[in-house]
Parts: structure tokens; C-alpha cells; sequence
């Protein structure tokens, strides 16, 4: 499904990925973990578009085509879902209004009709409850004055009603408390299918207790210097990264 | 493109136009009085030039040397208005009045009473059949300073509109005043306009300002409102001219003790726009609120003075003007809170906010806050910036459009100021309008047949 080749990256010159390579196919969690300024971020959001960063070498392949010259909202309506670590405020746009336009956005795309208002309501009010989100925040504006638990059971929340087949969970379980934990890991849980796949980033091995991964990648100075399965998570949280990254340093 | 005159030529044109025509109208002497006193003023100060400090932002002589045909009386115009002007905000069931050209339309009833004892119509009417009250409160808020404008509307204004709701009315209908220019010449208009809300009257007022057709046209306009005790008063402005208009509005607005006026002035088109809105606070316990929303493009130009004076204590005021600003568009707001030396308790709050598309857009924006008491709470902010880029990136992710995601964000930056709009059909034309402007469709009204905002 997706596959990363040789990726160099750089922001403002100084090179933040010095060749990712990384391949994730249909049916398969991905989690990558790695220190704090290994370029964790900056990979999940060159895949869904960004054009903060200058790729420089390499390439993205998505469903066997490069994405690289795609805009994010391409990459999206093609099915590519990026939770994000630090979810946006967006005063003044209802949550109700920009999801509707994002739903429509993809429908579109795909050559299928709006949602009508009664059709659209129904399929909130069904991922609502996958994601235990409170209708109260749903009527508010877009992430506005809501805690750090509640922006990412929403950007969970519009995983649901997007349904895409690759979703990056950028450090989705950082600030959430175990509640919330299991909740955000829940919807996820209930999202996977054999058609789809999800890459997930974190700092801990705590929320992979919740979401299993098949396979475990170490980024490290740009690079992943290890990949294992998914017991390499409690190696991890047991002896740290020095032992792996001791080498590259 | 008209000749370009010499300033001098201009003042000395309207010297002679006066003498000529207007000094001899039949008019009562009070309104005569006004109209020299009128002229003194302009001939003292003349029109405003760059050295004025209130008119830096906007050139007003450049615009007086155009060549316009100066009116100074109503001109029999042989179309029926209504077939090609209705209003269709659906339930919005106004008593509308028509100034076509800056008199008021012939075709109407000249003074209309409404049920509950409002009377509405013609100011030239009004000054004769109720000499009392008019004389009470014309000319008396307006004030004639050094810019001269309001010296010059008030020397030849003919006519306008008069609203006039008597003590305890509460209106339940909106009135609605429609200026409409129509000519097959460039034309100059000044209108006068006078609103008197008595003690615990209520009203709401539209005023919508179109062009339905494509000469140049210059309007200096005066409006004064008066609220006496207790009244509650809600004005709205849609200014909706053509590039090729300059709009130069004059509002003053006068408020007795715990009355309160709410001003929205929704600029979506036009050349060149001045609005000096004008409060003075005459009483304890009032609340004064004026909000404004612009979104200009090409080479338009908006520029928004407010001044409100807190003369007495335990008043509020609130001012939000907020714009977005696209292509070469430039705008100027300038927001003054004066507070007088015993006004204590007073809560003044200021905002102007700006989002500039581009780089060759320009917006001046100057708060001046002058508080001579010390209990007081005042508070102001400008900004001027782009568009949220972490934002703009968030829906893009979710697959909204860089064009959808851009009117999404701007639209939501605006919409603060439409939802102080209380009349709620109006409220959602001009949400509607605004959409479309900002989408870069033409935002007139479904039933007006002109293509006014080109």
C-alpha cells in the first residue's frame, strides 16, 4: 500500500530525513518509535503533504503510484489519514460544517453525490459513539477550548467518518490519560480491516498495549536503524534506545 | 474617465450652485438656518486634504474633482423602481423606504404612519409637517468640525429620510431605507437623514446602498439618530456600490441615559468608502455597540472612523470591525474611546482585526484611547495578518480543497461580526452575501436585476 523509498527530506536546509525506506502493506499496523527530533513528525507529515519540507531524494509510492506532486487534499480524498500530534483550533468553523465539507470533499472525488442533511447527521452520530465523543464538542467550533484528550478522540473521531485505508497516528496517545487511552485505541481497533493499515507513532510502549503492531521500526537521526516485531516495544521500554542507537552515534 | 478639476474650482462651483439654487428654496427657517450655517463651515474649512490628520488614509479632495453633475433637486425618473428593485430577504416583511438619488422616491406616500404611531417618509416632508420635532433634533448631533463634509450636506441636502417612533412604540417590523443612484450621468448626492427613537421606544432600521447603474457616483451622507432614555435602537448598513462609487457616510448617533444602539455597517462593495460613525453617550447606564465587517478587492478602498464618547459614567461600548482584504485593496480603520474626566465605570472595548490576501494589499489600522477618568476598564487590539497556514494545512489533511479551506477560514473570521446581527432573515442573506462575495460571486440580492458590483 505504501511504500517509502530512499526518502531524503530538509527544512530551510538542514536534512531531517536521510533516507527513510519503509513499506507498509494492506491489513499491517506499523508503529515507529524513536527519540525526541528523530524526524518521527516530519516523515508523517511529509507522507500527508506538507510543504514546510523540501524532499530531496526519494520517493513516496502510494496504491503504486509516486504522491510526491500530489496536494495534501489528493492525498486525503486517496485515502491517506493523518492524525495529528498537536490537532488544530479553528474558530468560527463548526465541527458539524467542516465535516460535512471534508465527507463531501471525498465523496466527490469519488464521483459520488453529497450526503443529504439526515444521512449526513446519522453517520456522525454512529462514529460519535464508536469514539465515546460528546455530541456538545461536535457542536462547537473545530478543536476550539477542548482538552488535550478530547482533540484526539476528535481527530479519531474524523478517522471514523472518513474511513481511510492509511491512517499515521502522530503521538495520537501523548497527553491522554488511560481512559482516553483505551478509548482513542478502541476506535482505532474497531476501524482496522484487512484492506486497511496504520502506521503509529509514539514515544511509548503503553499504547501499543492497546493497538498491537505487526512490526516495529526505531527512527533514529533520520534513519530506521531497527526494525523488529512487536516485541521489540517492551526491549524498548525496558533498556531505552541507547543500546540500539550507540552504533550511529 | 471624467476631467480632473482644481480643487478651488470645486468649492468655488458649490458657492455658486447655492447661491443659485438652493438659497432661494422654499424652506422653514430653522432648516434655512442649518443650511447657512452649513455653508459658513464649508467655506471656512472646505473639503479635507491629505494634511488632515482624521483623513490621511483617504484623499477626499481627489475624489470632489471629478467632474459630477451636482443634484439638487429630485428629477422625475420614468421607470417604475419597484420592477426592478425588490427586496426578497424572504420573511424579513419591512416598511421600506426609497431614496433614488438621495430624495425620497415620489412615487411613495411622503410621510407614512405605521400602526404603532412610527412615522416614516420624506425629511423635506417632515421638516414642514412637523416642524417641532425635527427642529428639535436636525442639525443638532451632526457635528460641523474642520472636514467640512457634514458643513457641505448639511448646505445642500434637500431631502432624505425621517423616522420618527414616538414614546413606548415598539416596533415589531424593521424599516428598511434603500438608496438607490440610477442615472445616465456621473452624480453627486447628499442626503439627510434623521432617526428619533423615544424614551423605551424600540426600532430596528436597514439601510442598504446600491447602484443600479454604472455611472460614478460621489454621495456625502449624513445621518443622525437620536435615542432618547431607555430606547433601544438596531441600525444596520449593507453598502453594496459598484467599484466605480465613493460613499462618504456620516453617522451620528446620540444616546440619552440607558438607551442602547447597536451599529452594524457591512461593507461589500464599493470604490472608495469613508464611514465616520459618531457616539456620544449624553446619559448614565448606556450601551453603545458598533461592529463592521469589509471585504474589499482590487483597488477598492474602506476606511472606517469611529469615535465614541463616553461623557458620563457607568456606559459601555463595544467596537469590532473586522476585513479581509484581497489583490490591491487598501483600507484605514481608526477607532477613538474618549473617556470624560467623571465617566467612572466605564467599559470601553476596541478590536480591528485584518486578514490581508496579499502582499500588495494595506491596511492602516490606530487605536486612541483618551481616558481622563481613573475607575475605568478599556481595552483595544488590532491585527493584521494572513491566514492561519497550521489551519489552512489541518483541512487540506481532511481533504477539503486549498480554495474550500480558504473560504471556510475566512468565512469564519467574519462571521463574528454577521452574528451581531440581530434580524435574523437579514443575518443569513448577509451570511449569505458574504459567502459569495468571498468566493468571488457577485453578492446581490436574487431580484435586482443590476449588476452592481462589477
Amino acid at each position: 500500500m505504501l511504500k517509502i523509498v530512499d526518502l531524503h527530506a530538509s527544512i530551510n536546509g538542514k536534512e531531517i530525513l536521510k533516507g527513510i525506506n519503509l513499506e507498509v502493506k494492506a491489513g499491517e499496523v506499523h508503529a515507529i518509535m524513536g527519540p525526541n527530533g528523530s524526524g518521527k513528525s516530519t516523515l508523517s507529515s511529509i507522507i500527508a503533504g506538507r510543504d514546510l519540507f523540501d524532499v530531496t531524494h526519494g520517493d513516496i509510492i502510494y496504491n503504486g503510484k509516486s504522491i510526491l506532486d500530489e496536494s495534501p487534499e489528493d492525498r486525503a480524498r486517496a485515502g491517506i489519514f493523518l492524525g495529528f500530534q498537536y490537532p488544530i483550533e479553528i474558530p468560527g468553523v463548526s465541527m458539524v460544517n467542516f465535516m460535512k465539507t471534508a465527507v463531501n470533499e471525498h465523496r466527490k472525488y469519488r464521483g459520488e453525490e453529497p450526503l443529504a442533511a439526515s444521512d449526513f447527521l446519522k453517520l456522525m452520530r454512529e462514529k460519535k459513539a464508536l469514539v465515546e465523543i460528546d455530541s456538545k464538542l461536535t457542536n462547537r467550533s473545530v478543536n476550539e477550548g477542548f482538552s488535550g484528550g478530547e482533540k484526539k478522540k476528535n481527530e479519531i473521531f474524523q478517522m471514523a467518518m472518513l474511513e481511510p485505508k492509511l491512517s499515521i497516528l502522530d503521538e495520537t496517545d501523548s497527553g491522554l490519560d488511560i481512559d482516553a487511552l483505551r478509548i482513542v485505541a478502541n476506535g482505532v481497533n474497531k476501524l482496522k480491516t484487512p484492506e486497511t493499515a496504520s502506521v503509529v507513532i509514539t514515544h511509548y510502549q503503553r499504547l501499543l498495549d492497546y493497538i498491537v503492531p505487526d512490526i516495529i521500526h526505531v527512527l533514529f537521526d533520520g534513519k530506521i536503524v531497527k526494525t523488529a516485531g512487536k516485541e521489540l516495544a517492551l526491549e524498548l521500554e525496558e533498556k531505552g534506545y541507547d543500546w540500539i542507537i550507540k552504533d550511529f552515534n | 474617465m471624467a476631467e480632473k478639476l482644481d480643487i478651488q474650482t470645486v468649492k468655488e462651483e458649490f458657492l455658486d450652485l447655492y447661491q443659485r439654487q438652493i438659497a432661494s428654496n422654499s424652506i422653514p427657517d430653522y432648516v434655512r438656518e442649518l443650511r447657512e450655517k452649513g455653508m459658513e463651515n464649508f467655506k471656512e474649512f472646505g473639503l479635507p486634504g491629505r494634511k488632515n490628520e482624521d483623513y490621511k488614509y483617504t484623499n477626499v479632495q481627489n475624489i470632489f474633482n471629478t467632474e459630477y453633475q451636482k443634484e439638487v433637486k429630485a428629477r422625475d425618473i420614468n421607470i417604475e423602481l419597484e420592477d426592478i428593485f425588490k427586496c426578497d430577504v424572504p420573511e424579513i416583511n419591512t416598511n421600506v423606504l426609497l431614496l433614488l438619488n438621495g430624495f425620497y422616491y415620489a412615487k411613495q406616500e411622503e410621510l407614512i404612519e405605521l400602526p404603532e404611531g412610527v412615522i416614516m417618509g420624506s425629511l423635506a416632508a417632515a421638516s414642514k409637517k412637523y416642524p417641532e420635532i425635527v427642529s428639535e433634533h436636525l442639525g443638532k448631533y451632526a457635528k460641523m468640525d474642520k472636514n467640512g463634509l457634514v458643513g457641505l450636506n448639511s448646505a445642500f441636502a434637500n431631502d432624505g429620510t425621517y423616522i420618527y417612533v414616538p414614546k413606548n412604540a415598539v416596533l415589531k417590523q424593521p424599516i428598511q431605507v434603500v438608496n438607490i443612484l440610477l442615472d445616465d450621468k456621473d452624480l453627486m448626492t447628499q442626503h439627510r437623514n434623521l432617526i428619533v427613537v423615544e424614551e423605551n421606544a424600540e426600532a430596528s432600521v436597514v439601510i442598504c446602498d446600491h447602484t443600479l447603474s454604472p455611472n460614478r457616483y460621489c454621495t456625502n451622507s449624513v445621518l443622525e439618530v437620536f435615542a432618547n432614555k431607555n430606547a433601544k435602537v438596531d441600525l444596520s448598513r449593507i453598502q453594496n456600490e459598484h467599484n466605480g462609487s465613493t460613499q462618504l457616510t456620516n453617522t451620528f448617533i446620540h444616546q440619552e441615559r440607558d438607551s442602547r444602539v447597536t451599529t452594524n455597517i457591512v461593507t461589500l462593495h464599493g470604490g472608495v468608502i469613508r464611514n465616520n460613525i459618531d457616539v456620544k453617550m449624553n446619559g448614565e447606564g448606556c450601551e453603545s455597540n458598533t461592529y463592521g465587517l469589509y471585504l474589499s478587492d482590487r483597488t477598492q478602498h474602506i476606511d472606517n472612523f469611529v469615535n465614541v464618547d463616553h461623557a458620563y459614567p457607568n456606559c459601555n461600548s463595544n467596537q469590532l470591525f473586522k476585513g479581509v482584504l484581497d489583490d490591491m485593496a487598501t483600507g484605514a480603520f481608526s477607532g477613538r474611546i474618549y473617556v470624560a474626566p467623571d465617566a467612572q465605570n466605564t467599559l470601553a472595548f476596541q478590536a480591528n482585526n485584518n486578514i490581508l490576501l496579499t502582499d500588495d494589499a494595506k491596511m492602516h489600522t490606530k487605536p486612541q484611547l483618551e481616558i481622563y477618568a481613573d475607575d475605568v476598564k478599556c481595552s483595544h487590539g488590532a491585527t493584521v495578518g494572513q491566514l492561519d497556514e497550521n489551519a489552512f494545512f489541518y483541512m487540506r489533511a481532511r481533504g477539503i480543497g486549498e480554495r474550500e479551506a480558504r473560504m471556510l477560514l475566512m468565512y469564519a473570521f467574519v462571521d463574528e461580526v454577521v452574528n451581531h446581527i440581530a434580524i435574523e432573515p437579514l443575518r443569513e442573506r448577509i451570511q449569505d452575501l458574504v459567502e459569495k462575495r468571498l468566493r468571488g460571486e457577485l453578492s446581490r440580492c436574487n431580484n435586482c436585476v443590476m449588476h452592481c458590483c462589477n
